[in-house]
């Protein structure tokens, strides 16, 4: 298992001692877990570990089961001598986990009944992460265990000063962001989900254009394809907060749209084909700017739902009509 | 969030004020700020800001915040609805 250094013995019994010190292998690891390889393979062991040598007045900070929450969490508490309880997310980030429920009160009331916590510490208190909330009732965690429950921060890069200061939330360590940075890390997992699905569209549509055009028409034709897709899956999340508009749609539609100029400026296609590019390429990328909802944190369930009533007869309509004007175009 | 807002008058969040006894855990859990606390009694600030991530209402001892929380993501919707349907779609993750 990752980090692990040697096995200590305290009240709970024998507890994991691990570094805080990340090895080559763990940013790979983490670099690989970002393009959707081997992701499952990195699951930490849930239960109770230590960070320096915790006495049992320590602090106990609780985390999910997924190799980059985990790595993140003891990174960030090199130096410090702490309890760090980590649930069974199935290798889901503490996010999404308190989403599906995982990172939640059941998982969190049996962990610490499990590792017997409360025999490794004399106080009862637990740390969790403020993405964590929306699995984990605070108030039944208390009933069912005798622990509270204390919200620290977003970001685990806000741990050390969470700590020094006397367990105080600051604004800042409350408030969510979505830099290029964040934005850009979401985008390769994103490729390798959209790449299958992609593959089977973009054989089609060159077999297609290749038989009735000649195999530069198929070519032309899967890299239009291509790059609407790519437009959408990650131009768009990288471009989000300078594309107009509220909607999801939208924002892919106006980035499909510059991506179909592009097409049309390179490949002169007919007034015809031009028109389809216009109509059929931004439905593409706007299907998967809408897609990229499910990787942010501002974008409701309500609003999606909403978008989706909207976009999705209109995208499916608009790729009609965009083959509907290529196939016409053909008996030209 | 400073920087990005999603759709307007979407967000299904509700406070009943009469319930609330003002113990301050939705503005704790909020990673939006959409509640601010007067008075010992909660008030939902910035609506169209909450993203219905469902912590506040979780967290909510006295259950007096209620929003449609849930999947937020299109594939994970598409994948629910056809679910609905009887129509098997891939077991898609998000």
């Amino acid at each position: 298992m990752p980090g692990f250094e040697q096995w200590t013995q305290n009240g709970a019994g024998r507890v994991p001692k691990i570094s805080t010190t990340l090895t080559m292998r763990d940013h790979l690891g983490a670099c690989k877990a970002r393009w959707g390889i081997d992701r499952m393979n990195y699951m930490v062991p849930p239960g109770l570990y230590a960070i320096g040598a915790p006495a049992p007045e320590d602090p106990v900070l609780v985390t999910a089961n997924y190799k980059m929450s985990f790595d993140e969490v003891r990174r960030n508490l090199a130096g410090r001598n702490v309890w760090l309880l980590v649930l069974e997310t199935f290798g889901i980030n503490v996010w999404c986990a308190a989403g599906k429920g995982t990172f939640g009160t059941d998982e969190l009331v049996r962990r610490i009944r499990l590792s017997g916590l409360a025999r490794a510490v004399n106080h009862r208190h637990l740390i969790l992460p403020i993405l964590g909330a929306p699995g984990v009732a605070a108030h039944e965690v208390a009933k069912q265990t005798g622990f509270t429950v204390r919200y620290a921060a977003i970001r685990a890069a806000d741990l050390p000063a969470y700590l020094d200061h006397g367990m105080k939330t600051t604004e800042a360590m409350r408030e969510l962001t979505f830099t290029l940075y964040e934005r850009l890390v979401l985008v390769p997992v994103e490729l390798v989900t959209a790449a299958r699905q992609s593959a089977v569209i973009m054989a089609v549509l060159g077999a297609l254009f290749a038989f009735a055009g000649g195999w530069q028409a198929g070519l032309v034709a899967m890299a239009a394809y291509l790059g609407a897709m790519l437009a959408g899956v990650a131009a768009a999340p990288v471009l989000l907060p300078w594309l107009p508009g509220r909607s999801f749609a939208v924002k892919g539609t106006v980035i499909g749209i510059l991506w179909g100029g592009a097409v049309t400026l390179l490949a002169h296609p007919s007034p015809l084909v031009t028109a389809a590019l216009f109509v059929g390429l931004p439905a593409v990328s706007a299907f998967y700017a809408l897609n990229f909802t499910g990787c942010t944190t501002f974008t409701s369930r309500s609003g999606v739902k909403k978008e989706m009533r909207i976009a999705l007869p209109v995208m499916g309509a608009a790729v009609a009509v965009s083959l509907a004007m290529l196939a016409v175009s053909r008996l030209l | 969030m400073k920087g990005f807002a999603y759709l307007k008058n979407v967000a299904t969040l509700e406070l009943n004020r009469e319930k609330c006894v003002g113990c301050g855990r939705c503005l704790e859990v909020c990673p939006h700020q959409v509640f601010s606390l007067a008075a010992r009694t909660a008030a939902i600030e910035k609506k169209d800001a909450c993203m219905e991530c469902g912590a506040c209402a979780k967290n909510c001892p006295v259950g007096a915040i209620a929003v449609d929380a849930g999947v937020g993501c299109a594939s994970g919707m598409i994948n629910e609805w056809l679910r609905e349907h009887n129509i098997r779609g891939r077991s898609g993750e998000c």
